[in-house]
């Protein structure tokens, strides 16, 4: 078997306080752990979902996979191949650090951002080919572009490709990022929060294109959301894994059938409460399952499991680390709770933690 | 930190009243020659204490419906046809018809308006308490029992009043900005609280517990409340009822578990079917073909034929009006037994009893 398309191993990525959004939290010279500990591969034709709340460092997990945010310690490696000595020159024969950079791709969550509102499309389209294969003659660059475009959906494409970027609709402006990522053949494509800004109605129509050309053209993504429901989707569908983020860590990582359907972490049980369902005879879900609705200060996270400040399950014994258990389907969680004989079982509950949990019966028993 | 469960759709039956009446309301912007209409000929009635959750996709018109209600379409757009306002106590308003003056007043303590993002509605160089000091004062309103209730509504909504009052709008993360926004609305004691999307661009569980405390100030507060979303999910659960728009026009309104029951406009059967979640199974989920109308281009004829699976050559000749099919609910379709019957979308009963 040939080596996974990116591999992190105990990747940190620690930022330095700015003293701007999170000024509010004091402290002069804090850090922010945005990555902690993870460690995680991404295969052929793969896909990853990764969930989380803002600020839990799902998008700078992501970056860090594809080469574009170095981490404090731990190795990113493409292919085998570390990517960042790779850039120092360290590494003599492999690939070159430029297709590296080319093989793995970004979609941002604004695709309107992402295209330059003065360039028509097929001019934002081109450049980036005209710079990897400057032997390609315009009309080739222009023919491969056009070609994209109409297998994408957008057609005549002759119609999208002179257009400015404000002339696109939300959905056709993100089929444009798709096919610029798309002219680079990439191999793993990173779409950060690529579906969250379409319309409820336009992203099972975004997702399954996604798909299509995953199986059309041998990608892996890494797809970041905090939705899960668009998550399971397209997880589901291509038989991928969900990984949930809780302030820089990753607490849980498994199939679809674990983390929606049995997940162990009392943090992916919360997530799943927080997925809105059309049901009928439905009525809100009462008080949200968790001790504090609003996340703890990230320059100063939690001792111990992270969650425990909020966790509905947290007992004296969180407030150490718990260990990386694996779960019957193949993945991972963090949590006391994955283990029946653990001595956490027999821990006293901390404040606030009613001794008839809600959660285990919840959203997620089915 | 106990809450007791409540009902909505139980407690909404109590009264029947309307409290807000729209009647052939449309809103144009000038364009050229013609105009561009962006609203056509809306007729509903919101009940007193109700939530009506008003769903539609973006550039649908939904936006529109909420500001008519306020007059509160930016200019150059054209709101006609009437609005009144009935309050509780009091003689109908014509709210067309007031000046800025009685507008304002209006705005804050009658019918209160909460967009989203609640950093671009706060004044970032004032502390959020000036905020709320300011609205009483150029309301006249007394000042210390004024805020008195900030502090109770700011609490009710899970915020540390001293925390939230001393410091900045970017100080706070967006869910807590958002909810000090819900806060402020609420402190001249409305009776409507219009919501345009309150909550996208939060996370799930910020949106999800947003919902819930919705939930509960509604009962503490005896508010009446329009929530206007992409996102029929989010709201379906708060809502008494559903009004969908399409194309600028209302083509269903039922209440809530009637419209998922038994949706009957073929737009709404796929918008319902083209909603990811993670229960049903993926087969069941699909896109819905095709893209809506720009104001410029809305065909003649029902607005969605083009995109309608069971369209016959009336639907592209006659629009179809809001017809009641059974108590309560109505819809904009020629043929809503075959739509129920061709568009294939059904909702599990789900009783899972598992409300945490």
């Amino acid at each position: 078997m040939s080596d996974p398309v990116v591999s992190l191993h105990d990747v940190d990525v620690h930022f330095g306080s700015d003293g701007g959004l999170l000024g509010m939290f004091g402290g002069d010279d804090a850090t922010v752990q945005a990555v902690d500990d993870v460690s995680l591969e991404v295969g052929e034709n793969d896909v990853l979902a990764l969930v989380g709340e803002s600020g839990c460092g799902k998008t700078t997990l992501g970056k860090t996979a594809i080469g574009i945010q170095e981490p404090t310690s731990g190795t990113v490696a493409y292919r085998g191949q570390d990517v960042w000595e790779t850039r120092r020159g360290q590494v003599d024969d492999g690939a070159p650090y430029a297709d590296i950079r080319r093989s793995l791709q970004l979609i941002h969550q604004d695709p309107g951002a992402s295209l330059n509102p003065n360039k028509r499309v097929i001019e934002s389209l081109t450049r980036p080919l005209k710079k990897w294969k400057p032997h390609l003659s315009r009309e080739k660059r222009e023919a491969r572009a056009l070609a994209m475009l109409d297998r994408v959906g957008m057609q005549p494409p002759s119609d999208y490709a002179y257009r400015y970027p404000h002339q696109l609709s939300g959905g056709e402006a993100q089929r444009v990022a798709l096919v610029r990522t798309l002219l680079m053949d990439p191999e793993l494509i990173l779409a950060d929060e690529a579906i969250s800004a379409l319309d409820v109605s336009l992203r099972i129509e975004m997702m399954d294109l996604m798909l299509e050309l995953q199986d059309a053209f041998d990608t892996s993504y890494l797809f970041i959301s905090h939705d899960l429901a668009n998550a399971r989707y397209l997880t589901e569908k291509a038989g991928g894994r969900i990984g949930v983020m809780y302030l820089g860590e990753l607490v849980e990582i498994g199939p679809v059938e674990q983390i929606i359907h049995d997940p162990t972490h009392p943090y992916t049980k919360v997530l799943n409460w927080a997925t809105p369902e059309l049901e009928l005879g439905g009525e809100t879900g009462g008080h949200p399952p968790v001790r504090s609705i609003d996340i703890p200060d990230p320059e100063n996270p939690p001792a111990g499991c992270r969650f425990h400040t909020r966790c509905p399950e947290a007992r004296e014994i969180c407030r150490e680390r718990p260990p990386t258990v694996e779960t019957e389907y193949g993945g991972e969680v963090a949590c006391y709770r994955a283990d029946p004989d653990h001595e956490y079982w027999d821990s006293d509950p901390l404040d606030g933690v009613s001794d008839a949990t809600g959660l285990d019966d919840a959203a997620t028993s089915d | 930190m106990t809450v007791e469960p409540t009902d909505a759709r139980t407690s909404s039956a109590e009264s029947e009243d309307t409290i807000v009446e729209l009647r052939d309301v449309s809103v144009a912007f000038p364009m050229g020659n013609s105009e561009s209409r962006v609203l056509d000929t809306v007729t509903l009635d919101v009940r007193q204490g109700e939530v009506l959750g008003i769903v539609g996709e973006s550039g649908s018109g939904k936006s529109m419906l909420g500001s008519s209600v306020l007059d509160a379409v930016e200019e150059p757009g054209v709101t006609t046809g009437d609005v009144m306002y009935h309050p509780p106590d009091g003689d109908p308003v014509s709210v067309l018809e007031l000046s800025d003056e009685e507008l304002r007043e209006l705005r804050w303590e009658d019918i209160a308006m909460v967009f989203q993002g609640a950093l671009d509605s706060f004044n970032p160089t004032m502390r959020i308490r000036g905020h709320f000091e300011e609205t009483l004062e150029a309301h006249d309103k007394d000042e210390r029992e004024g805020m008195e209730r900030a502090r109770e509504l700011l609490a009710d909504l899970y915020l540390d009043p001293d925390r939230v009052l001393n410091a900045y709008p970017h100080e706070l993360s967006g869910g807590m900005s958002q909810r000090a926004l819900i806060a402020l609305s609420l402190l001249l004691e409305p009776d409507v609280l219009v919501m345009d999307e309150p909550t996208a661009a939060l996370d799930l569980l910020m949106q999800q517990s947003i919902i819930a405390l919705l939930d509960e100030i509604k009962e503490k507060y005896d508010l009446t409340m329009l929530f206007i979303t992409h996102d029929l999910p989010l709201v379906a659960k708060l809502a008494d009822r559903l009004a969908v728009v399409y194309a600028f026009e209302l083509v269903e309104v039922g209440p809530t578990d009637r419209l998922l029951r038994s949706a009957s406009h073929p737009y709404t059967r796929a918008l319902l079917r083209a909603t990811p979640n993670t229960h049903a199974p993926l087969e069941e989920m699909q896109p819905i073909e095709g893209s809506a109308p720009n104001p410029a281009n809305v065909p003649t004829g029902c607005s969605y034929h083009a995109r309608c699976p069971i369209a016959k050559s009336r639907c592209t000749e006659e629009d179809p009006p809001l017809m009641g099919i059974e108590d309560e609910h109505r819809v904009a379709c020629f043929y809503p037994e075959e739509a129920r019957e061709k568009v294939q979308f059904e909702l599990e009963a789900v009783a899972r009893g598992d409300d945490l």
